[in-house]
């Protein structure tokens, strides 16, 4: 039978991935999809604690994540093809422009 | 042995509201200067200088002629606000004119007027012309406040104006170094002295707050003095007359005044001879209740009065700069001041202060005359025969010379007279012997004075003396006037046993006492015999001996050896001050810069600095600039705050 803990444990591992991927890939898209995977991980968490509560809040605060991820991704994506236009990489780490 | 000062009379007020505008019209004359004297031009900076302080004296001798010809005692005041008032302590702007304070703003506003007229044709080229007339109308408006106040606090205020007067105008011509610093050691040397006024006011303060007073009025300090603890009154009159000797250049603060000649001549006039140094004089009279109940106080004001008379004298015998005698004999006069102090006679202190006010005043202009008309030669050894040229400049000149000297007949003569007399009748026969031997020598440096510059031949550059000229009308005419009151002024003051019946001291006796000689008439016939031939011999022996020219300094110098060359040089007190005070002061400040500024103010400052730099430094380490690493900061803070949480959450359920 698999229940509220597989969920939120397969959600913990996906939010692992994520975050790793996240600090070790060097390249900017990479680091871009793996946030959006842990965006998607802190989803699967709240629809599996919906469930299990029977409260439609959880559900609802997914809807809110799906549509700021959205935005995020358009946002994003504009910023990384603007980067790459300045800067011809779009390595994270030739790009540490917050030091001077 | 004494002669007890009778009491003082009960005052009897009347209130005005007219003697604001005595020290508020000088001051509105500062903002005319200051705000339109340079775009005006001389003509109308002159006029409205002088016409400023006509309005005070108008005023000044309104209320002069009311105190006068009203009862005995009467006081006008004006009220103008209260000032200040903080828990029991109460200070009011009130200014108040009495018998005493009267003499004082006719004199000051009186001379004042003459000198200001002068200063129009003396100044005549001077570029800051406003500057020096915003600085001189300031002046007397800050001395009206000091003579009209009727509290110490607000006489504070015009104590300090005056002397920031006094630098400004010594220092006028500030772009000659030698000038300027001796306008900062005058302020310097008054500083101290300053202090020590403060300092008496808050014992006086702090002793009459415990008899339930919570003012410090003249009226209400002269009357409680008697109850005060004895060391508060002790204390209370010395410190005070520290303040005096700053101001007023006694020993030990005199050395100011010497240096102070470096200002424009008509300020030396006004401000070191015939105002602002008396404000000691005046302030130790207006507290006369509180001087005696210190008799040690008063003795102390006797004793350096006294030698302060004797020792400028001396020194006044061997300077050849025209304006350095003078100095020195102001010094040396205001001590005879401070001496008839000294001996209760506060009457004739201020007797002296007035016709000194007059003669020295004079005799200022007139040098100042002869300097002008010589074209800045102030060294008398390179002057004589002046006589020729200047013929009123001299005509009045002598007159103050044989007014100070102490002549039969003019005024120096009933004043010093008077002094001499209250101490040899109140038994201080060493005061008063003090002040017959500086009578004399008085007499005899200001006869030397008088003839190396006024008679014989002209013993300087030819070219001077051929554009030597007679100084304007406005320069003359002062002269004339104040000549004019160095004769007559004395004859206020007739003593009794010459026919008089010294209506000046009577007029005084309600603000400070009346003080009885109780001599024979033979006695004082006598003394008056005595100082009187002690001025004559001092003028005698200066004619003969200078009537040969400056070379007669040589028989003094082989008389007097070393002695001679220490009064030339004024006893070398400034060396001994700068080897006692200054270089101390300074070798201490230089090893305090270099311990506690240097290793423990800036180790302070700086280890602070450093601190923050290396911790910065350290910090910055962490600010790479690639946001992955941020991430892994976020991420790990995150991490160890839910594993906190988590563990302590477990900790509490284990618990």
């Amino acid at each position: 039978m698999i229940g509220t803990v597989h969920y939120l444990a397969l959600s913990a591992v996906l939010f692992s991935i994520g975050a790793v991927g996240a600090v070790v890939r060097r390249n900017v898209i990479i680091i871009f999809m793996s946030i959006e995977l842990m965006l998607n991980a802190a989803n699967l968490a709240f629809v599996a604690g919906s469930n299990s509560l029977g409260s439609m809040n959880g559900q609802s605060i997914v809807f809110f994540v799906m549509t700021v991820a959205a935005a995020e991704a358009a946002v994003g994506l504009a910023v990384i093809l603007a980067l790459f236009r300045n800067r011809q990489t779009v390595a994270a780490d030739e790009i540490a422009l917050l030091k001077w | 042995m004494h002669a007890a000062a009778t009491e003082v009379t009960a005052s009897l007020p009347i209130a005005v509201s007219y003697l604001r505008y005595i020290p508020l019209a000088p001051l509105v004359g500062v903002l005319f200067h200051v705000a339109l004297g340079y775009r005006l031009g001389r003509r109308a900076v002159g006029l409205v200088a002088c016409a400023a302080v006509a309005v005070s004296f108008a005023l000044a001798a309104k209320a002069f002629l009311t105190v006068l010809g009203s009862a005995a005692g009467t006081v006008v005041t004006d009220n103008v606000y209260q000032w200040l008032s903080s828990g029991e302590f109460t200070a009011n702007v009130t200014f108040s004119v009495d018998a005493l304070s009267s003499v004082m703003i006719m004199v000051v506003t009186g001379v004042g007027f003459l000198i200001h007229l002068y200063s129009i044709g003396y100044m005549a080229h001077e570029e800051d012309y406003a500057r020096f007339f915003a600085y001189l109308n300031l002046f007397t408006a800050a001395m009206l406040v000091l003579v009209l106040a009727d509290n110490l606090p607000l006489m504070f205020v015009g104590w300090e104006g005056v002397g920031l007067c006094s630098y400004l105008l010594i220092g006028f011509w500030y772009t000659d170094p030698e000038k300027a610093s001796a306008g900062k050691k005058a302020f310097l040397v008054n500083r101290i002295g300053d202090a020590g006024f403060v300092l008496g006011a808050f014992t006086i303060f702090w002793a009459l707050v415990d008899l339930g007073q919570g003012s410090l009025t003249f009226a209400t300090i002269n009357a409680r003095a008697a109850e005060l603890p004895a060391w508060a009154s002790l204390a209370g009159a010395l410190l005070l007359f520290v303040g005096a000797t700053g101001k007023s250049a006694q020993i030990p603060l005199y050395v100011w005044l010497p240096d102070a000649m470096a200002g424009p001549t008509p300020v030396s006039a006004l401000i070191h001879a015939a105002t602002m140094v008396t404000a000691g004089v005046y302030m130790v009279a207006r507290l006369h209740g509180l001087f005696e109940a210190a008799p040690a106080a008063l003795q102390v004001v006797g004793i350096v009065g006294a030698a302060t008379a004797l020792l400028a004298a001396t020194i006044g015998i061997a300077q050849t700069d025209i304006k350095k005698v003078l100095a020195y004999s102001t010094v040396s006069q205001l001590g005879y001041m401070f001496l008839a102090l000294g001996v209760g006679a506060y009457g004739a202190g201020i007797f002296h202060v007035m016709t000194h006010a007059f003669f020295k005043a004079l005799l200022f202009l007139g040098a100042g005359s002869v300097i002008h008309g010589l074209h800045d030669e102030q060294d008398i050894r390179r002057m004589g025969g002046v006589a020729q040229k200047m013929p009123i400049t001299h005509a009045t000149f002598a007159l103050g010379v044989l007014a100070i000297a102490g002549v039969p007949g003019l005024s120096g003569f009933f004043s010093k007279d008077e002094i001499l007399a209250s101490a040899y009748a109140g038994g201080h026969f060493g005061l008063w012997i003090c002040g017959v031997l500086g009578a004399s020598i008085t007499a005899f440096y200001m006869t030397r004075l008088y003839v190396l510059t006024f008679r014989g031949k002209f013993r300087g550059d030819h070219h001077k003396w051929d554009h030597a000229h007679e100084s304007p009308i406005q320069m003359t005419l002062p002269l004339m006037v104040l000549a004019a009151l160095a004769v007559v002024g004395g004859y206020v003051g007739v003593p009794e046993v010459l026919g008089g019946n010294n209506a000046f001291a009577e007029y005084l006796a309600p603000s400070v006492g009346h003080h009885q000689l109780g001599l024979a008439a033979g006695t004082e016939l006598m003394l008056m015999g005595i100082s009187v031939a002690a001025a004559l011999t001092g003028i005698g022996l200066a004619w003969v001996m200078y009537s040969k020219g400056p070379d007669a300094d040589l028989i003094l110098k082989n008389k007097l050896g070393g002695l001679y060359q220490q009064m030339r040089e004024a006893y070398n007190i400034d060396a001994v001050y700068d080897a006692l005070v200054v270089q101390p002061l300074m070798r201490a400040s230089d090893a305090l810069w270099h311990s506690v500024d240097v290793r423990v103010i800036d180790g302070v400052a700086n280890g602070t600095a450093a601190a923050v730099n290396s911790a910065g430094e350290g910090w910055r380490r962490w600010s790479t600039g690639n946001v992955q690493h941020y991430m892994l900061t976020v991420l790990v803070g995150v991490a160890a705050l839910i594993l906190a949480l988590t563990l302590s959450s477990l900790i509490g359920v284990a618990g």
